[in-house]
């Protein structure tokens, strides 16, 4: 990525051959077509079928709205854990040299490869009125299963990896060297991890929390284990598109569907323009 | 570098109280608390009455089929991800950020919502399952559309570890590579891929542990019928029906040991080829 | 991170539990879903004419044995409204109800019945019309997992009567059924939206008011009801869970909601809603004259649930021998 412009009938040496080039974007883009850019369409178009203001009159309803709010709720307590966890854990594995690393990396994968069913379970299994902690909370008016903090407890569990997992590649890629450095010149702790560290990682800690934001509002299996499934109390959004396909009110389901993807998309588009703002800065930090 | 004597090696980096505490404590309380509890009803439950719910001719076909499908997902989406990741970094086209955008959105839309989407597609009677059963090609309801439901929800995945590789790679060396006098093909064979596997594989892994658990997008499309369809999460589910905890604790435990161990090799290969390449 | 505290509020006031002694929770399966919107309505209104407080009606819905699962496991239901009496057996098997539940309330504590009926497609080109003609070749059959669905365990005692009162070995006659099955849903939804939306399948098992519902939802023109000679008499229970009422003004509510289902009004509006009921007096005689007379068998005919839900839908059950494999 250079800025010397080269006569385009020189091919730079890094450069694939352009029949190679269409190929491989050919490849891309017609992938992606059929695997996300159709069920997308899907989504959208089944929820415009009666026009815009079906589709919005369907959000407004008082269900809606609230399932809306105990999915945002949930997002913003699930999310800040996470960050916090995923910086603390990328910390440890990557300035620290210490015996069992694969193995400890490999327990914060294990939500990952946990069927999000088998995940319910668990925390079923472990709060469930039946279960001795369980029974002293339900008996102290704390009840965690089919209450809200038994949703966030298992969105907490689906989305633990996501922001150790973005940040530990990139702290390893940059090495301890510039801390070292700053600790040599007597800089606090804490003061190397908010000015050496923190902006070397900022945009991967941003990705991670982003994603983790994304997968918090999506997650179905886990939570509807979990869940009462009770609308206005415990339905969360996920939850509730389901009731409403099942109720055969597809133009609702998809509306809210609609809506989740949009969150998403906004998220994902905040990147991506945050990139474009500080695509300088980026590059210079991702160079050594 | 590390004694015998003491577990964590000296190092003059700040926080490794804070570190160390604020990861073993959420790492206990969210993941391996609930996990012990699973632990814990299959130990009441018994060794041999563990073997005796999984040693069937059913769970293993779910087993077989939901750990055969995820590999084969994952390596589907190890190659056109590591691809996607190379055009997007390296090709300027129009779209490009809108692509980019697009590849997160299995992560964000609900695995429901996914299946539901997908079937509506390649069902016999929908748009691109009526184009396939027209070349005789059944796709929802066969081993198919389960593949395709895991492609869907693993392809972010490997994208995203290997895109930050590839925009780290410095164009030089594949220069000085073609100045050597070794063709393209061989710079991406010997000197690029090489460099893209740790993060290619950490990519797999994750794409292969997500699909193994999948149960939301796949139950819409799988047809569901045992021995042939039937994965092993909708075997777990089948017996909370039944309210046989302990059947279901035991076949969760299977997956989570068979992929605790998958796991677990996949990141020693992963520090290994890290190590050969000379990362870390 | 300091506008976590306001999160940390914001979640304590989600996780106060509610104090309200007016509110009721019905946990119910998936097919009553649009029976129980009108009836919580209806209910309200009445309740409040005898001159009570608005009462707060919240109903849950999903497959009948998850749902008894969600209540023994603590979902804080002060009434069920199942498919099975089986799955409220369980749950007074946990302590929540007393075991004899059953005959606190008319009719088995069934308030309206339905059975099973086969949904073909539009002039039935396969000539379905017995449960005989499901095991000709080429005849593909859509129903849900008898495993995960209170509503294919009838499906499936239907078959089982039908054979047993024709001759046929049952056994082999349910499992032949079995091999017809190209998709096997988890619930009774799932395998309505295979059949109807996804075009898969020539015959659909379904419960009656699914399979008029269906007919409503998705298109008159296009499918087609067929009566088979013998069927079930499916019998939803109801039951009030004795261990969730906090106090005697919730036990009161409980109780009236139960008997309003029995009342001339509620069962008007389940006939409304493809229900066979018991009280036809306010009924549309419209609502209730669609149903064909059908030769319904009775699950104590066939020798109760507790001897059948072991026997046939238990781990290692007749079901489970139709997949196990070679």
């Amino acid at each position: 990525m250079s800025d010397i412009s080269h006569p385009t009938r020189f091919r730079r040496a890094s450069d694939d051959s352009p029949v190679a080039r269409l190929i491989l974007i050919g490849i891309a883009l017609g992938g992606l077509g059929l695997l996300v850019a159709m069920p997308l369409l899907v989504v959208l178009s089944q929820a415009l079928a009666e026009g815009w203001g079906a589709a919005l009159t369907s959000l407004a309803s008082h269900d809606a709205r609230s399932a809306i709010r105990l999915t945002l709720l949930i997002t913003a307590i699930a999310v800040p854990l996470n960050a916090v966890f995923g910086i603390a854990a990328a910390w440890f594995i990557t300035k620290f040299d210490f015996r069992g690393k694969a193995f400890l990396i490999t327990l914060i994968d294990l939500p990952f490869s946990i069927s999000p069913v088998v995940a319910g379970l668990c925390i079923v299994l472990l709060f469930g009125a039946n279960s001795t902690l369980g029974g002293l909370l339900v008996a102290g008016g704390y009840p965690v299963v089919f209450a809200v903090p038994g949703i966030i407890l298992a969105t907490v569990f689906v989305t633990f990896p996501f922001v150790a997992r973005e940040l530990i590649p990139v702290m390893v890629e940059q090495g301890r060297a510039e801390e070292e450095a700053a600790l040599t010149l007597g800089a606090s702790g804490w003061r190397v991890f908010t000015t050496v560290t923190l902006p070397n990682i900022r945009w991967a800690l941003l990705y991670g929390t982003l994603l983790c934001t994304a997968r918090a509002m999506g997650e179905f299996g886990a939570v509807a284990v979990v869940s009462g499934k009770i609308r206005g109390q415990t339905a969360t959004m996920p939850i509730t598109i389901e009731m409403l396909y099942n109720e055969y009110l597809s133009v609702a389901a998809f509306s809210m569907a609609g809506l989740l993807t949009c969150l998403a998309l906004i998220t994902l588009t905040l990147k991506t323009g945050l990139e474009l703002r500080h695509a300088d800065a980026l590059a210079a930090t991702r160079r050594h | 570098m590390v004694s015998r004597s003491t577990w964590i090696a000296r190092s003059p980096m700040p926080g490794r109280g804070v570190a160390a505490g604020i990861t073993l404590s959420m790492l206990s309380a969210v993941v391996l608390l609930p996990i012990g509890a699973l632990i814990w009803q299959g130990v009441q439950f018994g060794p041999l009455g563990i073997w005796d719910v999984i040693n069937r001719d059913r769970v293993w076909a779910a087993l077989w089929l939901s750990f055969r499908l995820a590999f084969l997902a994952a390596g589907f989406n190890l190659v056109f991800g590591t691809l996607l990741a190379w055009v997007l970094v390296r090709y300027r086209f129009a779209g490009r950020r809108l692509v980019d955008a697009a590849i997160d959105l299995p992560f964000a839309l609900p695995t429901a919502v996914a299946g539901i989407a997908l079937t509506t597609l390649y069902a016999p009677n929908g748009f691109l399952g009526g184009l396939a059963s027209q070349i005789g090609w059944k796709i929802a309801y066969t081993q198919w559309g389960i593949f395709l439901a895991l492609v869907f929800v693993g392809l972010p995945f490997v994208t995203r570890t290997v895109q930050p590789v590839v925009e780290e790679i410095d164009t030089e060396v594949e220069e000085a590579s073609a100045t050597l006098g070794a063709s393209r093909l061989y710079t991406m064979r010997h000197v690029i891929l090489p460099m893209l596997t740790p993060a290619a594989l950490t990519g797999f892994a994750l794409s292969m542990a997500r699909a193994v658990g999948e149960y939301g997008s796949v139950i819409f499309i799988a047809g569901n019928i045992p021995l042939k369809t039937e994965i092993a999460p909708l075997l777990i589910v089948i017996q909370l029906e039944e309210y046989n905890y302990n059947a279901a604790g035991a076949i969760g435990l299977a997956m989570l040991g068979i992929s605790f161990v998958m796991l677990l090799a996949i990141n020693l290969v992963q520090i290994w080829s890290r190590r050969k390449i000379g990362h870390v | 991170m300091t506008i976590r505290p306001v999160f940390l509020t914001l979640a304590l006031f989600a996780i106060a539990p509610q104090a309200h002694a007016q509110d009721l929770l019905n946990v119910s399966y998936d097919p009553t879903r649009e029976f129980y919107r009108d009836i919580n309505q209806a209910f309200a209104k009445t309740w409040q004419d005898q001159g009570h407080d608005a009462p707060k009606i919240e109903t849950s819905h999903g497959g009948s044995g998850a749902q008894a699962r969600s209540v023994i496991e603590g979902l804080g239901a002060q009434v069920v409204t199942l498919a099975l009496a089986s799955d409220i057996d369980k749950i007074a098997q946990a302590g929540k109800l007393p075991t004899d539940w059953q005959t606190r309330l008319p009719h088995n504590s069934s308030p309206y019945t339905s059975t099973i009926v086969f949904l073909v497609r539009e002039g039935n080109p396969k000539g379905i019309t017995d449960w005989g003609d499901l095991v000709k070749d080429g005849v593909e059959i859509i129903t849900p997992n008898p495993k995960t669905s209170g509503g294919a365990r009838w499906n499936y005692l239907a078959a089982w009567a039908w054979a047993q009162e024709n001759g046929r070995d049952p056994k082999e006659f349910v499992h032949d059924l079995f091999t017809h099955v190209p998709v096997l849903d988890t619930g009774a939804r799932g395998a309505t939206t295979t059949f109807a939306q996804r075009g898969i399948g020539d015959v659909l098992l379904a419960w009656e008011n699914e399979a008029w519902l269906a007919q409503q939802e998705l298109g008159e023109d296009q499918f087609d009801i067929v009566a088979p000679s013998i069927s079930i008499l499916a019998e939803p229970p109801v039951a009030k869970v004795d261990a969730n009422i906090k106090n005697d003004a919730q036990g009161e509510l409980a109780d009236a909601y139960l008997d309003y289902l029995y009342t001339p009004e509620a069962q008007a509006m389940a006939f409304a809603h493809y229900y066979r009921a018991w009280d036809d007096s306010q009924a549309d005689p419209q609502d209730v004259a669609r149903f064909p007379k059908m030769n319904l068998v009775s699950i104590d005919d066939l020798g109760g649930w507790a001897k059948l839900q072991p026997e046939h839908f238990g781990d290692g059950g007749i079901f489970d021998q139709i997949y196990a494999g070679p």
